[in-house]
């Protein structure tokens, strides 16, 4: 871009404009080469790498999340692999001595035979309720009936909250209106009262229905907050740009607008997730949700709270696992919304930027030479 | 130079509802009408809120027209379907004015500039990437910038992705609202010689819409000046700013910053705040703010009629073409 090339184009216009000071500005604009953001000299490491390998190794570097998932998948491993696999006709013997329909004579009042000093396992690690039942085994029993629950229910309320919420949200008018007073509606009806006619219904149904159905009922906060946020984007430059380039609608909604959403998605449904084991809870201890001698862990404290002053074993163990699950799928979560987000900074040294800063340079001296 | 594009008696109105319940229109665009012929550069210009932005809108149906036609080399897309829109589109772009909302913070220039090619199935795992390249290359910005996202980028480099994305169908006609006015002087140069390179190479037409007189002095040959919805005054660029015909002309002109110590300008001081787009003043709606209105002015609506030298006003009371410029150099 020289100061002779932009004569040539004024004189296109038929303007001898040269006492402009616009045209001394561009020729100080010749050869100055354009700031650049601080936060151009990010993510050296994403160069040429797909967007979902971007995501999973901005995921990898989180170190909360990391641990998080690992604790999980420890908790998974153990649930299902000490008490086995008795689900859908398949049925897999876990390595614990005891399963957790078995009553073996009470050892002891009960007390858990776990010590660490010195480290002894003992017959009844976590200890033995009243009547005789082994609690690692209780507790490993419900952890796997509430894991299956609790992830059914989130993909199944993600699944109908953003469907919901993006239709609304981006078409508007009566959609909107139809949908959203369906979310009303959905929010009025007493919860518990629809658990208990179709508890009563159903009768003892299996964590799978259990989960899909509290996963229907508890998808209305998500499809209130993917609407308002999907209002919202609608109405940005990008839709709009998107839309003269010829996109459709549903190609707006998936490529431009849902990724915009993926923060409020992960935080809402991990929220969801945590909140349905405490639900699970609830139901089972109204009789509608896991019956005995099946276990959940929110049956298990449903059960033993009075008990809670004489045998605090009995309430410890499920509640910890409680914590565990709701707090690592939270942890994750933030670590999901973190790896989506592009504008994250995690993740590069002081010196790295620096570097990366030069290169930009580099980079863009080198095209302004080459542009003109 | 054959017609590309037409606008006749283009209207776009919003309707509104107040706090009584009550219904008002807004007259964003009340009876634009313009054309631009191939490979020719229109300005559109006036002050914030006279309706300039719209008509843009409207031509690339981000709005939907009220009442008029928009025709595109002689065929009606006014109210085009789904088909037409599309066909429409991959020959008219538009490019918006704020760079920082236009791009899809998720999405890398890539596939920001690749959208379009997606959306009309030209997209190729082969040559794709190589096309963007050679977009990026052409707005003038390096190839490795590709895998980046919008928020590494400087405003400047963002309008540019902002071109890039608008040129990846090879479009004859470029629709530019604004587009150097969120950018500071010097890169406002780069982006502007951009776009007269632009049209040399390839024989690009574009509409650009500006409330900044040297800019569009500088890359348009033909302007349209618009007032409260209407065009008031059209012509060549250079001879509509230097001896305007049309007073809201001479003031918008006469407001702008001399551009040199030496120049001397007459400041016409308009009354009075811009009237209502829902309730525009009668017969000329320059009049209720215009030093030479009289009762003929409130009565009759002046048409925009041609007065020669492919220039038009629409006033009944035009400054004399021999009448003293407004832009005067004094001798030093």
């Amino acid at each position: 871009m020289t100061f002779g090339q932009l004569n040539a184009g004024s004189s296109d216009v038929g303007t001898p404009g040269g006492e402009d000071p616009r045209n001394l500005a561009l020729q100080s604009a010749d050869g100055l080469l354009e700031q650049n953001d601080e936060a151009s000299i990010e993510m050296h490491e994403v160069e040429g790498l797909s967007l979902g390998r971007i995501v999973t190794r901005r995921f990898f570097r989180h170190r909360a999340a990391m641990i998080c998932l690992i604790i999980l998948a420890i908790v998974v491993v153990l649930a299902f692999t000490s008490q086995g696999i008795d689900a859908f006709g398949v049925q897999i013997h876990g390595w614990w001595m005891w399963t957790y329909a078995q009553v073996p004579d009470v050892i002891n009042g009960g007390e858990p035979t776990l010590s660490l000093v010195p480290f002894n396992i003992g017959i009844h690690p976590l200890g033995q309720d009243t009547v005789g039942h082994d609690m690692f085994a209780q507790v490993m029993r419900g952890t796997q009936q509430s894991l299956m629950i609790v992830f059914l229910a989130g993909i199944v309320s993600t699944f109908i909250g953003v469907t919901l919420g993006s239709i609304a949200g981006y078409f508007g008018g009566w959609i909107d209106a139809v949908l959203m007073r369906l979310t009303d509606i959905t929010i009025i009806v007493p919860f518990y009262l629809i658990a208990a006619i179709v508890g009563q219904t159903v009768g003892g149904a299996g964590p799978a229905f259990l989960g899909i159905f509290l996963g229907a009922l508890l998808w209305t906060t998500l499809a209130r907050l993917v609407r308002g946020e999907v209002l919202a984007l609608r109405e940005r430059e990008f839709v709009e740009a998107a839309k003269v380039a010829g996109a459709s609608d549903a190609r707006i909604i998936f490529r431009h607008i849902l990724p915009n959403t993926v923060g409020v998605i992960i935080v809402s449904a991990t929220l969801t997730m945590s909140a349905t084991i405490l639900t699970e809870a609830a139901i089972s201890f109204l009789g509608f949700g896991v019956r005995s001698p099946d276990t959940s862990l929110g049956l298990i404290i449903s059960q033993y709270q009075a008990a809670f002053s004489t045998r605090p074993w009995l309430f410890w163990w499920p509640g910890l696992f409680i914590v565990v699950i709701a707090l690592t799928i939270n942890f994750i979560g933030d670590g999901l919304r973190d790896a989506f987000d592009p504008r994250q900074r995690r993740g590069l040294t002081r010196r790295a930027r620096r570097e990366r800063a030069m290169e930009v340079e580099r980079a863009t001296a080198a095209a302004a030479g080459s542009a003109s | 130079m054959s017609e590309l594009l037409r606008v006749d008696d283009l209207k776009v109105h919003f309707s509104q509802r107040g706090f009584s319940g009550r219904k008002r229109v807004i007259r964003a665009v009340d009876g634009v009408s313009l054309s631009i012929d191939t490979n020719e550069a229109l300005g559109i210009i006036g002050e914030s809120g006279c309706g300039k932005s719209t008509t843009g809108r409207a031509i690339v149906h981000l709005e939907d027209p009220t009442e008029g036609r928009i025709s595109y080399r002689g065929a009606d897309v006014t109210h085009p379907d789904a088909a037409a829109r599309r066909a429409f589109n991959e020959k008219v772009q538009f490019v918006f004015q704020d760079p920082m909302s236009s791009l899809n913070p998720r999405m890398t220039v890539e596939s920001i500039i690749a959208e379009p090619l997606r959306a009309f199935g030209a997209w190729d795992r082969v040559t794709g990437p190589a096309r963007v390249v050679e977009l990026l290359e052409r707005v003038g910005l390096p190839a490795q910038f590709a895998s980046r996202y919008p928020h590494e980028f400087s405003g400047g480099q963002r309008q540019r992705i902002g071109i890039a994305r608008a040129l990846a169908l090879d479009p004859e006609l470029l629709v530019l609202d604004e587009p150097v006015s969120a950018l500071d002087v010097s890169v406002q140069a780069q982006v502007l010689n951009l776009l007269m390179d632009l049209r040399r190479q390839q024989g690009l037409a574009y509409i650009m819409i500006s409330h900044d007189l040297d800019v569009i002095r500088h890359v348009t040959d033909r302007i349209a000046v618009m007032y409260l919805g209407v065009v008031v005054e059209t012509g060549p660029a250079d001879e509509v700013l230097d001896h305007p015909l049309h007073p809201y002309t001479a003031a918008l002109v006469s407001a702008t910053p001399p551009s040199s110590p030496d120049e001397h300008r007459e400041r016409i001081r308009l009354q009075g705040e811009l009237p209502s787009a829902s309730n525009p003043p009668s017969g000329c709606r320059f009049r209720t703010r215009c030093w030479r209105a009289t009762e003929v002015c409130a009565e009759v609506v002046p048409p925009l009629e041609p007065v020669g030298d492919g220039r038009s006003r629409a006033c009944h009371h035009p400054l004399d073409l021999g009448m003293p410029t407004i832009r005067t150099e004094s001798a030093a």
